[in-house]
């Protein structure tokens, strides 16, 4: 049960983030919302890759039976991998739709997304 | 080994890599003066075409290639990167080929009034090229999902393009929310995949899948995702909000990046579930079966898409935005013919024995009318929203309330438009009439009311068209359109070329179908062909 505690992290922040992003109003928050289910995803892959009392992945310095029982001890090293890539990837998206939100508030006055709908249906 | 054996080898990563180098040379070069820098987009584009040319005569002959990152060999691909090109990803690179290159000859003249920002325009440009072609020639998941996410920043990027323009912003916004959050759900589904099998390789996991409960919810996440990138009712509200709002050049850019996701979402379907999917197993004829409702779920969606982007489509006024609601329709005949391939499986039976799973013939002919549809959406969508841009660049109008009598002035744009409007409604002889055909007469012997609601649907597209035409190109002189002139020459040979290889592609259908078409089609539906190019003989 304890193992799964993670787990149940990862789809309370989804939940979170979803719910911010479908019942927010306001611009920021809705932003706010989506960086949430990214943290939400990022931990979910990293948990993935944990081993119980594992270490890190350097193959240098490798415990010895790393060999013969591959991977052995160590943790997966490709979920931080990917984790790491989502990141940055992460930050960037999250950098333009910031500058986004500033040039929206320029133009329209607001942060309200009930008043920002000059595309009719 | 010659010169052009190595040159296939390494081509497809160079297809990737030469776009991307030249985007970042791109502010660089355009220190130098804007001729040199549109001449150097064009040069650089042609040269990644010259590759794809090379691949595809390659691939088509030979059957798929794998490239992988880093090694000697090929003896440990399952550990790497790499990319896996067959004849389908061929295909769609040589559609967003096309589309790109008509872009960037078209903006030569249509961006030339606006005086800031071009050089990070072209630089967006080949980022978003780079990642359409990531996402088709990949053969990782993870690279799928990095690609994507750089196709959703650069597009998102251009459509706020007229960042002066409230609505385009508006629209950016919409965009980036959904592909991003429609992109960490792409993300958690490659998690699930990681956690089970271990892999990231599309091949790999092809051959280990084993459709747990944990693979259903995977499978849902891609395809709603994939879908709702490339504007599946009801996820479909971006999509004429973002291509009415980006410049008309760039649309037609971002038409081939939906069309990614859309290969991503085939080749979900049919390379990663294939096995189950194609699967005509007798020993577990009722799993097999239930295949099928997925085939009508896909069906029953793509049937909605048609009828609401028709619907929406006849009410618009705002001439691209219009146009944005005819690209949903189209989307909708292109899942069409991918539901009916899904949905077409039964069984044969003696007396109440079952013998044998089959698909049917029509099944294959569905999927090849579906595949070839993706390249005449592009061109006629693409024809139509470059008739668009010519109309704003000419009048600074957008509205078909104020257009009027165009005729007159833009005689050869008025040509153009006929043609793209004759395709896209499916009439003979232009190209929208033989891929429309194969999906009709395959869905008819599925089942008939689908396609009379598909050839209906079709015919209300020429209406909304000829209500465009009678409002914009003829009807009275205005007085304030009294100095309007033809576009300069360079939008005109961006839309001339897309009209030639519609009048091409509708004159011989049966040669397209015959090189091009059926090869794709059979890469999707022989997907142990896939798998044991990587791992192989599986």
């Amino acid at each position: 049960m304890i193992f799964n505690i993670p787990f149940i992290a990862v789809v309370a922040m989804i939940f979170i983030g979803l719910f911010a992003v479908l019942f927010k109003r306001n611009l920021i928050k809705i932003v706010l919302g989506i960086s949430i289910i990214e943290s939400g995803v990022n931990l979910f892959l990293i948990t993935l890759g944990y081993r119980e009392g594992g270490v890190a992945p350097i193959y240098t310095s490798a415990p010895s039976d790393a060999i013969t029982n591959t991977p052995g001890s160590m943790v997966l090293p490709v979920p931080q991998a990917l984790t790491l890539t989502s990141i940055v990837i992460g930050v960037a998206v999250l950098a333009l739709m910031l500058s986004l939100v500033m040039h929206i508030y320029k133009q329209y006055g607001t942060l309200n997304v009930r008043k920002i709908r000059r595309l009719k249906e | 080994m010659n010169l052009i054996d190595i040159l296939i080898q390494h081509s497809p990563p160079l297809i990737v890599a030469v776009p991307l180098f030249s985007a970042f040379l791109i502010p660089l070069v355009s220190r130098i003066n804007e001729k040199v820098r549109n001449a150097f987009a064009l040069v650089m584009m042609s040269i990644t075409g010259f590759f794809i040319a090379l691949l595809a005569s390659d691939v088509f002959a030979n059957g798929p290639r794998i490239y992988v990152f880093g090694a000697k060999d090929l003896a440990i691909p399952v550990v790497r990167i790499l990319f896996e090109v067959d004849s389908l990803s061929v295909f769609m690179a040589i559609v967003t080929f096309i589309l790109v290159f008509v872009s960037l000859v078209y903006s030569w003249s249509f961006m030339k009034k606006e005086n800031d920002g071009l050089d990070k325009y072209y630089t967006l440009i080949l980022l978003l090229v780079t990642s359409t072609l990531g996402m088709e020639l990949t053969g990782d998941i993870f690279n799928f999902f990095v690609f994507l996410e750089i196709s959703c920043i650069s597009s998102c990027a251009l459509i706020a393009f007229w960042v002066h323009k409230a609505e385009a912003l508006e629209a950016a916004f919409k965009y980036i929310v959904i592909s991003s959050i429609g992109a960490l759900f792409v993300l958690f589904a490659i998690g699930i995949f990681y956690a089970q099998y271990n892999a990231l390789n599309i091949a790999t996991l092809s051959n280990v899948l084993q459709f747990t409960f944990l693979d259903k919810i995977a499978l849902v996440l891609l395809v709603v995702v994939l879908g709702m990138k490339a504007g599946l009712v009801p996820m479909h509200m971006w999509l004429p909000d973002s291509y009415g709002q980006a410049p008309p050049s760039v649309t037609i850019v971002i038409i081939g990046a939906t069309q990614a996701s859309l290969y991503g979402a085939f080749r979900i379907i049919s390379t990663i579930y294939g096995n189950f999917f194609n699967s005509t197993d007798l020993s577990v004829v009722n799993f097999v079966l239930n295949t099928n409702a997925i085939g009508w779920v896909i069906i029953i969606l793509a049937i909605l898409t048609i009828l609401i982007g028709v619907v929406m489509a006849l009410i618009q006024t705002d001439f691209r935005r219009l146009i944005g609601f005819v690209a949903v329709a189209e989307i909708g005949y292109i899942f069409l013919g991918m539901g009916v391939r899904l949905a077409s499986k039964y069984v044969e039976s003696v007396g109440n024995v079952p013998t044998a799973i089959v698909f049917p013939a029509y099944g294959s002919i569905a999927l090849q009318g579906s595949i070839f549809h993706i390249i005449n959406d592009c061109l006629d969508i693409s024809l139509l929203f470059l008739v668009a841009g010519a109309i704003y660049y000419a009048t600074r109008e957008t509205s078909l309330d104020e257009m009027s009598g165009l005729a007159r002035k833009m005689k050869y744009t008025t040509v153009f438009f006929l043609i793209g409007l004759l395709a896209v409604s499916g009439v003979p002889p232009m190209n929208g009439f033989s891929s429309k055909l194969l999906i009709y007469e395959s869905t008819y012997q599925l089942n008939p009311i689908i396609s009379i609601i598909a050839i209906l649907a079709s015919i209300m597209l020429l209406a909304v068209f000829v209500k465009v035409f009678y409002s914009a190109f003829l009807g009275p002189k205005i007085s304030k359109f009294e100095n309007v002139e033809e576009v300069p020459k360079s939008m005109l040979i961006g839309m001339g070329v897309i009209a030639c290889i519609i009048i091409i592609f509708g004159l011989f259908p049966n040669m397209i179908i015959h090189y091009l078409v059926e090869p794709a089609a059979n890469a999707l539906i022989n997907n142990a062909q896939y798998i044991s190019t990587v791992l192989g003989g599986v």
